[in-house]
C-alpha cells in the first residue's frame, strides 16, 4: 500500500463518519468569519433556533467593506455600514472573538488568521471566502465555503465533503533574485490553467517552495483557487514552526512540544501516490504579468500581448479576442510598453510585511511616474501596518508619491470606495483580473509587489530586475 | 430548499468559457444582508448598458440588446447552457441565489468552479456536467429550434430532448441528489449525528489538547 499524501492525512484525521455514497462528514477546527458571507448564515441560525456548536472555533472581523482612508471613523456607504454593523451585532450576540474597526488586530481575514496563530498546522480551516486556500501554507486543510455551508459549520462544526483527487505541483530549483512567489504561482496557473486544478487538492512542493518564507508560501496557496483547486497546501517544516511559535492562539508551553511532534508528521510520505503531478523549473523563471481577464492569461514580462489570429482553437481564439477588447490592448504589443493609470499594492495575496518591504525597496528614493494617477499601499492588517511603520516603510512610500492606507480588502474587489474608473489600467498585486473586479470597466494586470512598485515608478510595466 | 424531481423548461445559451461569479452577480450587490432580491442583477454588467448599483429600479434601466439572455426568445428560460469552468471565482452563494431568483433551475456545462458547484446543489440549483460533444449538440439545437426545451430528471439522472430523440445520463453524488429530490435541510440531517460528532470532538481534542 502506498504512503499517504499530506492531503490524505489532513482529511482522514477529520472524518467523523463516512457515508455510503463516498462522501464524509468532516470536523472543522477553525471557522473564520467576515461581513459579506455571514449575515444570511447568522440569520438562518436564528430562524431555526440554533446556537453555534463551538463558538471558540470562530474568529470574526470585517474586511471587505471597510474604508482604507487614513483615520476614518465611519463608513459613509449606508449599505456597507449595515453589513458591518450586522457582523458587530452577531459577534456580540454570540460572544465571538471579534476584531472590530479600530482594533489593531483587524485586517483581511486571511492575513489575520495566520498572524494571530488562529491558523495552525493540522487544522481544518474554513471561511466563506474562496481565498481560504491561503491557510494551507501551514500544512492545514483550508478551503472556501458558501453561506449555506457557513451556517452548516456554525450549527454542526462539520461539513459533508467528498474527498478530492490529489495533485502535486513540484517546483524544482530556486527562484532567481527579483522573482517572487507571486511570479511562481502565476507561472503555475499559466501552465495548468484556471480549471487545471478543478476537483483536486494541490500540494505545492519542491526546492523552490521549500525555500520560501511563510509569506511567500501563503501567496502561493492563496492562488490555488485561481488554478481551480479549492485547497492548496504545503508541508510542515522549520519555517512553519518558527512562524507559528509565540503567536496569540498558538499552543503555549505546556502543549507546544506535543503539538510540534504531531505537526512534524504533516508531510506527504516519500512513497505517497498523487493522482497527478506537474513539474516546473523555477531556475529560469522571470517576473510575470497578466494581460487578460483570467489569471491564466499571463506571460513573462519580456513577452508580447498574444495575437488571437495565431490561435487555432476557436474557443480560445474568441476568448483572447474578447479579453483584448476588454483590456484595450493591441496584439503583439510588448508587455513592458503597456502604460498604467493606477497601482494597487495589497490584498490577501500580497499585503504582508515581506510584500511591503519588497515594494518599498523598489520605490525608495524614486518618484511615482506622472501618468500614474494613484498608487496605493494597503497593509493586510493593523499589525502589518504597525510593523511597516516601525521600519519606516510608510515614509518611503509617501516620499515616492504612494498613498499609505488603513488595512482591508480595498481595491482587490472594490466593495469600498477604492476602485478603478472605467478604462483605467492598474498594476495590482491582488489575485483576480476578472472583468469589473476592481471597478466596472477597470483593467487589471496581476503582478508581484516589486513589479507593481516598479510599474508605479516607470509608468508602465518593466522588469523590476533592470531597475538597478 | 425547493424540491426538484423532474423539470421541463425553456433553454437559454451562454456560449462563453470561464464565466466567473463576479459576472454572475457583481460585487456591489453583495452588500445586502438578505437572501433574496438578486434576480434582476444576475449578469448585471452584461445585461444592462449602465452600471448597476444596489437600490436602483432595474425595470427602468437600459437593456443591452446584444446580450443573448435579453433576446425575446429566451425570456422565461429555466435551463442555462454554459461552457467550461462556469462559476469559477469567489465563494459567494449570491451567485446561485441570483441564478435561481432569475428563474434558472438548472445549469448544464462541461465543468464548474468547485465551490460554485457545491453552493448550487446546497441551494437546489441543479448543476449538471456533460462533455463537450454533448454540450455542442445542445448549443446547436438551442440555436436551431426556437422554443427549444429540455427535460431534466434528477432521479433518473438524465437530460433529455422533449421528443426523447436523445437522453444524456449525468453523474451527481447520491447524497446530494437525495437531499434535493426530497427538499431536505442539510443541517438537520447532519444534526442527526450529533452524538457521533460529540464523540469525535472529544477524542480529537484529547489527542490535540492545544486545539481546546
Ligand atoms: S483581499 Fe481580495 S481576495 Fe482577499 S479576501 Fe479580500 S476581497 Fe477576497
Amino acid at each position: 500500500m502506498p504512503g499517504q499524501t499530506l492531503y490524505d492525512k489532513l482529511f482522514d484525521s477529520h472524518v467523523v463518519r463516512s457515508e455510503d455514497d463516498g462522501s464524509s462528514l468532516i470536523y472543522i477546527d477553525r471557522h473564520l468569519v467576515h461581513e459579506v458571507t455571514s449575515p444570511q448564515a447568522f440569520e438562518g441560525l436564528k430562524i431555526a433556533g440554533r446556537q453555534p456548536w463551538r463558538r471558540q472555533s470562530m474568529v470574526a472581523m470585517p474586511d471587505h467593506n471597510t474604508p482604507t482612508t487614513p483615520g476614518f471613523t465611519t463608513i459613509t456607504d449606508p449599505v456597507s455600514r449595515v453589513q458591518v454593523e450586522t457582523l458587530d451585532a452577531n459577534a456580540r450576540e454570540h460572544a465571538l472573538t471579534y476584531f472590530r474597526i479600530g482594533d489593531m488586530r483587524r485586517g483581511i481575514v486571511h492575513v489575520v488568521g495566520p498572524e494571530q496563530g488562529a491558523t495552525l498546522p493540522g487544522m481544518t480551516v474554513v471561511c466563506g471566502d474562496s481565498h481560504t486556500s491561503t491557510h494551507g501554507a501551514f500544512a492545514a486543510l483550508a478551503f472556501g465555503i458558501g453561506t449555506s455551508e457557513v451556517e452548516h459549520v456554525m450549527a454542526t462544526q462539520c461539513l459533508p465533503q467528498k474527498k478530492s483527487k490529489s495533485m502535486l505541483v513540484r517546483c524544482d530549483g530556486r527562484l532567481p533574485t527579483g522573482v517572487t512567489a507571486k511570479d511562481l504561482v502565476l507561472a503555475i496557473i499559466g501552465k495548468i490553467g484556471t480549471a487545471g486544478g478543478t476537483g483536486y487538492a494541490i500540494e505545492f512542493g519542491g526546492e523552490a517552495v521549500r525555500s520560501l518564507s511563510m509569506e511567500g508560501r501563503m501567496t502561493i496557496c492563496n492562488m490555488a483557487i485561481e488554478a481551480g483547486a479549492r485547497a492548496g497546501m504545503i508541508a510542515y517544516d522549520e519555517v512553519t514552526e518558527a512562524y507559528v511559535k509565540g503567536r496569540n492562539f498558538a499552543p503555549k508551553e505546556d502543549t507546544w512540544d506535543a503539538a510540534v511532534k504531531y505537526w512534524r508528521t504533516l508531510k506527504s510520505d516519500d512513497d505517497a501516490a498523487f493522482d497527478h503531478t506537474v513539474v516546473l523549473n523555477a531556475n529560469e523563471l522571470i517576473p510575470h504579468v497578466t494581460w487578460g481577464t483570467s489569471p491564466e492569461m499571463v506571460l513573462p514580462v519580456d513577452g508580447r500581448v498574444p495575437d488571437p489570429d495565431k490561435e487555432r482553437d476557436s474557443t480560445k481564439r474568441e476568448s483572447i479576442a474578447r479579453a483584448l477588447q476588454y483590456m484595450g490592448l493591441t496584439p503583439n504589443t510588448p508587455l513592458d510598453q503597456i502604460k498604467i493609470d493606477k497601482v494597487f499594492i495589497g490584498s490577501c495575496t500580497n499585503s504582508r510585511i515581506e510584500d511591503l518591504r519588497a515594494a518599498a525597496s523598489v520605490v525608495k528614493g524614486r518618484r511615482r511616474a506622472d501618468n500614474v494617477k494613484l498608487a496605493m499601499v494597503v497593509p493586510g492588517s493593523g499589525l502589518v501596518k504597525e510593523q511597516a511603520e516601525r521600519e519606516g516603510l510608510d515614509k518611503i512610500f509617501v516620499a515616492a508619491g504612494f498613498e499609505w492606507r488603513e488595512p482591508g480588502c480595498s481595491m482587490c474587489l472594490a466593495m469600498n470606495d477604492d476602485r478603478l474608473e472605467p478604462g483605467e489600467r492598474c498594476a495590482s498585486t491582488s489575485n483576480r483580473n476578472f472583468e469589473g473586479r476592481q471597478g466596472a470597466g477597470g483593467r487589471t494586470h496581476l503582478v508581484s509587489p516589486a513589479m507593481a512598485a516598479a510599474a508605479g515608478i516607470a509608468g508602465h510595466f518593466v522588469d523590476v530586475r533592470t531597475m538597478n | 430548499m425547493e424540491k426538484f424531481v423532474v423539470h421541463t423548461g425553456l433553454v437559454a445559451p451562454l456560449d462563453r468559457a470561464n464565466v466567473d461569479t463576479d459576472a454572475i452577480i457583481p460585487k456591489q450587490f453583495l452588500k445586502s444582508i438578505k437572501r433574496t432580491g438578486y434576480g434582476p442583477n444576475c449578469f448585471d454588467e452584461w445585461r444592462y448598458l449602465d452600471v448597476g448599483q444596489p437600490g436602483m429600479d432595474n425595470s427602468k434601466r437600459p437593456l443591452n440588446s446584444q446580450f443573448v439572455l435579453n433576446e425575446p426568445r429566451f425570456q422565461g428560460a429555466t435551463i442555462l447552457l454554459a461552457r467550461q469552468n462556469f462559476g469559477c471565482g469567489s465563494s459567494r452563494e449570491h451567485a446561485p441565489w441570483a441564478l435561481l431568483q432569475n428563474g434558472f433551475r438548472v445549469v448544464i456545462a462541461p465543468s464548474f468552479g468547485d465551490i460554485f458547484y457545491n453552493n448550487s446543489l446546497n441551494n437546489g440549483l441543479v448543476v449538471i456536467r456533460l462533455d463537450d460533444a454533448k454540450m455542442d449538440r445542445l448549443f446547436a439545437d438551442c440555436a436551431a429550434f426556437p422554443g427549444f426545451k429540455l427535460t431534466v430528471d434528477l432521479e433518473k439522472q438524465t437530460v433529455a430532448a422533449t421528443d426523447a430523440s436523445y437522453v444524456f445520463p449525468f453523474e451527481i453524488a447520491a447524497g446530494k441528489r437525495e437531499r434535493i429530490v426530497n427538499g431536505w435541510d442539510d443541517i438537520s440531517l447532519t444534526l442527526k449525528h450529533s452524538e457521533q460528532i460529540r464523540a469525535f470532538e472529544a477524542k480529537h481534542h484529547a489527542a490535540r489538547p492545544w486545539l481546546q
